[in-house]
C-alpha cells in the first residue's frame, strides 16, 4: 500500500465539526431518516460551544413579559449595524424559544425562576433579560445535551481526530472530501451527497485570542476553495474582557455574564468610564463599543497595570458570585490568584468571534456551491457587523437545525454515484503531503505566528488604510514562504502536530486575507470594524455586504447591495427603544 | 509576586505504544506560566512533532488531561510556580498511549454510548406547556452537569488502572452521568439494573481518590456513587424488598438493561 493510499467511507450527509451547528445539523438530517457522519478535529465534546459561558439568547419573556420576537430581532440588527442578513434574524428571534424548550426535552438543565420557568438573565445590548443560561456553562450544558442526543440518534457515526483538507465536487456539487487521521496520518474519502459545513472561527490568526488551536477558519477556507462566496469577512469581534494577566493565561474569555450580573468597569482612576461612552447601556453596550471603550481608557494612559482595565463584581454577595459565576471564580482564583468576590479583575479586549463567513441562504444555510451548507460561525449574515452575547448559542441550534434540514433534502436530491476527479484528488493529497518532505524547510509555528503579528498589528480595534494595505503585502509574502514550509523537522505521520500547522496554514491565509481586503474596501466605521481614517458611520454603507470570491487570478471582493428591510420588519427597527451607533452620537 | 525569568527543566515522556521515556527540555518560565504553556513552548521551539491535546486552555473543555510528577491533573490549570525548577509530564496511565502525551480515550465514549439517554414521560413529552421545575429540584443534578470529561477520575480509578478491569466497571465519570440521569427531575426510567449489571457499581469501594483528582470538584463519590449504591441496595439487597419484588411488586418505572 502506498503512503498515499486511502480509505472510502460513504454516507447520505457529511457534517464537518462537532458543536452546537454540527450536533444540531447532525440529528436533524439523522431525523429525516439520512445517513450522517460527523467529522471533528478534536475530541467529540470539546469543541468550542463549550466556552460559551453567558447564555443563549431566546425572546421567552419569562422575566421580562414585553419581550417579543420583535424586540429581539431589533436588538440583533441595530446590534449588527443593519447589514446583518434581515431574514436570518427574523428567522433566529423567532424560532429560538422553540429550539430552547427542544433542549430541555432533551435533558438540558437551565437555572430556574422563583416560578420554576427557565431563568433569563440581561446581556449586552439585549433590551431585556433574555439569555437562558446555566451558571456560566451554559455552552456545555448545551454541547453535552446535543452530544448525547446526537450519539443516541440511529444514523448518527463520528469520526474524531480526523481533519479535512480538501472538498470534491463533482457536475459541480460538493459529492465528497478528503481528511486525515490525526493520529496515524491515515487518509479517508468521504464520499457523500450533501455537505454541512459547521467548523466554527477563524480567530487563531490573532495573538490574543480566547479561541483555540482548531480555530484556524478551516470551512470557510474550504469553501472558499471550492467556489463559495464568503461575506463580512472583514467584521471580526473582540469580546471587551478577556484576562491580561498573568501572561501565559492572556486572551482567556471572562464572560459578559460578569456584567449581566451587575459587574462594573473602571480605569485606574476608579472612574466607571462607560458613562462617557455609552451613558444609557453603560457596561452592556454592544461588545464592539465596549472593546473600543477599553482600547481608549488605554491608550490615553488610563489602564491598569498590565494593560487593561478592572472589572469589579465585589459588591455582589461572594455566595451569589459563586453560585452564578462558579467558573469565573474559579478561573481568577488559580490562574491568576485573584479572588473575584473581594477584588477586581483585570481585564482587555481579546479577539472571539468571527461574523463573517460562508453566504448562505436564510432558510435553508445552502452556500452558493449545489450540495454545500453551512452553520454557526462559519456561516455569515445573521451577526452582521458586530454580534450580541448570546445570539451565537441561538444560532447554532435555530441554523443548525435549518442548514440539517436543507442538507438532508439536497441529499436525497442528489444524483448517486458521482464521479469524482482523481487529479484533483491526488494532487490534494500531494499538497498534503509535501511539508513532510522538506524537513529542512521554514517552521510552520514560526510562520503562524507571523501572521498572527501581522494581524495583530495591521487589523486592530482600530483600523487604518494604509496599515491594513501594508498588512495585506506582508501576508502575501508570508503566504509565498508557507508554500514551501516544513513541519518544524520531523517526517512523521503519527499525531504530528508540525505537519497538522503547516496543513492549517492554508486555512489561516485564506482568511486573514479575506479579512485584510475586505476591511480596506468598507471605508467607514461599522461595528467590529473601525476606522481611524474614516471614524464616522456611513449610511451609504448601511445596505452594502464585502464578498470574497477565488477568482483564476486570487482573490476579488466585492460589494453586494442586501434587499431593503420588508415594512414589517423595518417597523420592528424603528420602534425598537434600542439605541444604535451611540459612537456617532457622542 | 512578580518573579525573575527562569528556566524550567521539564521533562515529557515522548514515545508510542511500542514504549519511550522522558525527554529533558529547557524551557523560559513567564509569570504565570501553566504546564501547557510550558509544554506547548517546547513543541513550537524544540519539539515540533510533540503530541499533545488541548483546546480551550481555561480549564473548561478537558482535553489536556496528563500525569504531572505523577499526579493526574489539567496542564492549562496548574501553574508551574506550584513545582519550582522541575517538573515531569506523562499521558494519562489507564488508558492506551496513542504518540507522547496522547492516549486512546474512545473507550469512554463506547460507555457513553451504553447508557440509555434522558428519557421523560410520555405525560411530559406530549404537554405543549414548557416544562416547571424549582432551582431546588435540579441543582442536585447540575453538580453532575459539570463534568467536562476529562477523565481523571477514570485515569486514577483503581478498578480501571491497576486492575484494567474496564469490561466490569463504568468508572467513576459514567457513574455521576447515570446518577446525573437518574437524579434528573423529569427523568424516569430506572438504570438500577444497569448499575447493577454491566455498569459494574458495586465495583467501588469508596477510597474517594476520584473526588481527589476532579478539576470541577464534583463529590464524585459522596453525591454520586453512594446514592447510587444504596438505591441498588434497597432493590437488589433489601430482604423485605426482594420477597415483595419476587410477589410482584413494583414495577413504576421503566427499566434499563
Amino acid at each position: 500500500m502506498s503512503a498515499n493510499a486511502y480509505e472510502t467511507v460513504e454516507t447520505d450527509v457529511l457534517v464537518l465539526g462537532a458543536g452546537g451547528a454540527g450536533l444540531r445539523g447532525a440529528i436533524a438530517a439523522a431525523e429525516a431518516g439520512l445517513k450522517v457522519l460527523i467529522v471533528c478535529k478534536s475530541l467529540l465534546g470539546k469543541a468550542h460551544t463549550v466556552m460559551a459561558e453567558g447564555g443563549v439568547a431566546a425572546a421567552m419573556h419569562n422575566v421580562a413579559y414585553q419581550d417579543t420576537w420583535e424586540v429581539h430581532f431589533a436588538d440583533t440588527m441595530k446590534g449588527g449595524k443593519l447589514i446583518n442578513n434581515w431574514r436570518m434574524a427574523e428567522l433566529h428571534a423567532k424560532e429560538a424559544p422553540e429550539r430552547v424548550l427542544e433542549l430541555e426535552r432533551w435533558g438540558a438543565v437551565f437555572d430556574r425562576t422563583w416560578q420554576g420557568r427557565i431563568h433569563q438573565r440581561p446581556f449586552g445590548a439585549h433590551t431585556y433579560p433574555r439569555l437562558a443560561h446555566i451558571g456560566d456553562r451554559t455552552g456545555l450544558e448545551l454541547l453535552r445535551t446535543l452530544q448525547d442526543r446526537a450519539v443516541h440518534t440511529p444514523g448518527v457515526d463520528v469520526h474524531m481526530e480526523v481533519t479535512v483538507f480538501k472538498l470534491l465536487k463533482a457536475g459541480g456539487r460538493v459529492a465528497g472530501a478528503l481528511a486525515y487521521r490525526r493520529a496515524d496520518g491515515s487518509l479517508i474519502l468521504y464520499r457523500c451527497s450533501a455537505l454541512l459545513l459547521a467548523s466554527g472561527g477563524t480567530g487563531k490568526m490573532y495573538r490574543v485570542t480566547s479561541n483555540s488551536w482548531e480555530s484556524t477558519g478551516d470551512g470557510t477556507a474550504l469553501a472558499y476553495e471550492a467556489g463559495a462566496e464568503l461575506r463580512d469577512m472583514e467584521m471580526m469581534q473582540f469580546h471587551p474582557t478577556g484576562m491580561v494577566w498573568p501572561a501565559g493565561v492572556r486572551g482567556i474569555l471572562v464572560t459578559e455574564g460578569v456584567r449581566g450580573e451587575g459587574g462594573v468597569l473602571r480605569n485606574k482612576d476608579g472612574e466607571r468610564f462607560m458613562e462617557r461612552y455609552d451613558h444609557e447601556r453603560m457596561e452592556l453596550s454592544s461588545r464592539d463599543v465596549v472593546a473600543r471603550a477599553i482600547n481608549s481608557e488605554v491608550n490615553a494612559g488610563r489602564g491598569s497595570p498590565h494593560g487593561g482595565v478592572f472589572l469589579d463584581i465585589t459588591h455582589r454577595k461572594p455566595d451569589y458570585i459563586k453560585r452564578k459565576l462558579p467558573s469565573m471564580y474559579e478561573q481568577f482564583l488559580k490562574l491568576a490568584n485573584v479572588d473575584i468576590t473581594t477584588q477586581p479583575m483585570e481585564v482587555a479586549p481579546t479577539i472571539h468571534y468571527a461574523m463573517g463567513g460562508v453566504l448562505v441562504d436564510a432558510e435553508t444555510g445552502a452556500s452558493s456551491v449545489p450540495g454545500l451548507y453551512a452553520a454557526g460561525e462559519v456561516a455569515g449574515g445573521l451577526h452582521g457587523a458586530n454580534r450580541l452575547g448570546g445570539n451565537s448559542l441561538s444560532d447554532l441550534l435555530v441554523f443548525g437545525k435549518r442548514a440539517g434540514d436543507g442538507a438532508a433534502a439536497a441529499a436525497r436530491k442528489a444524483p448517486k454515484n458521482a464521479r469524482l476527479d482523481q487529479k484533483e484528488i491526488d494532487s490534494a493529497i500531494a499538497t498534503l503531503m509535501a511539508p513532510l518532505d522538506r524537513p529542512a524547510g521554514e517552521s510552520p509555528y514560526k510562520l503562524m505566528g507571523e501572521i498572527q503579528d501581522v494581524m495583530t498589528k495591521h487589523a486592530p480595534i482600530v483600523r487604518e488604510g494604509a496599515g491594513l494595505e501594508e498588512g495585506l503585502t506582508k501576508l502575501l509574502e508570508i503566504g509565498g514562504r508557507a508554500k514551501t514550509c516544513g513541519t518544524g523537522g520531523s517526517r512523521s505521520l503519527a499525531f504530528n502536530p508540525g505537519w497538522h500547522t503547516a496543513t492549517d496554514l492554508n486555512s489561516m491565509l485564506i482568511n486573514a486575507e479575506a479579512l485584510l481586503r475586505s476591511a480596506i474596501e468598507r471605508k467607514e466605521s461599522r461595528g467590529a470594524h473601525a476606522r481611524s481614517d474614516f471614524p464616522k458611520t456611513d449610511e451609504a454603507f448601511e445596505d452594502v455586504n464585502y464578498v470574497a470570491v477565488k477568482m483564476p487570478d486570487g482573490m476579488s471582493v466585492t460589494a453586494v447591495k442586501r434587499p431593503p428591510l420588508p415594512d414589517y420588519l423595518a417597523q420592528a427597527v424603528h420602534h425598537s427603544y434600542a439605541r444604535y451607533t451611540p459612537e456617532e452620537t457622542e | 509576586m512578580t518573579t525573575e525569568i527562569s528556566n524550567l527543566d521539564l521533562k515529557i515522556w515522548r514515545g508510542d505504544a511500542g514504549g519511550g521515556d522522558y525527554v529533558s527540555y529547557r524551557v523560559p518560565v513567564r509569570e504565570g506560566m501553566v504546564v501547557l504553556d510550558a509544554v506547548l513552548w517546547v513543541q513550537a521551539n524544540l519539539a515540533s512533532d510533540l503530541a499533545v491535546r488541548w483546546n480551550c486552555k481555561a480549564a473548561k473543555c478537558g482535553s489536556c488531561s496528563a500525569e504531572i510528577d505523577g499526579f493526574p491533573r489539567l496542564m492549562c490549570k496548574t501553574p508551574i510556580a506550584e513545582y519550582g525548577d522541575n517538573v515531569s509530564v506523562r499521558p494519562m496511565q489507564t488508558f492506551p498511549i496513542i504518540k507522547d502525551l496522547v492516549t486512546d480515550v474512545s473507550w469512554n465514549y463506547q460507555v457513553n454510548k451504553e447508557i440509555p439517554p434522558f428519557t421523560p414521560s410520555d405525560k411530559d413529552m406530549s404537554s405543549s406547556e414548557p416544562w416547571r421545575m424549582q432551582q431546588k429540584d435540579v441543582e442536585r443534578t447540575m453538580e453532575f452537569r459539570k463534568c467536562i470529561e476529562c477523565f481523571l477520575c477514570q485515569d486514577v480509578c483503581h478498578v480501571l488502572r491497576a486492575h484494567d478491569a474496564k469490561a466490569a466497571f463504568y468508572g467513576p465519570r459514567f457513574m455521576i452521568r447515570i446518577a446525573s440521569l437518574e437524579m434528573h427531575p423529569k427523568d424516569v426510567l430506572d438504570r438500577r439494573p444497569l448499575l447493577r449489571g454491566r455498569a459494574g457499581a458495586g465495583y467501588c469501594n469508596i477510597t474517594k481518590c476520584c473526588t481527589e483528582v476532579c478539576p470541577e470538584h464534583i463529590k464524585i463519590t459522596d453525591n454520586a456513587i453512594i446514592p447510587l449504591k444504596e438505591r441498588m441496595d434497597d432493590v437488589y439487597f433489601d430482604p423485605i424488598r426482594w420477597v415483595a419484588n419476587r410477589l410482584g411488586g413494583d414495577s413504576k418505572k421503566k427499566e434499563a438493561e
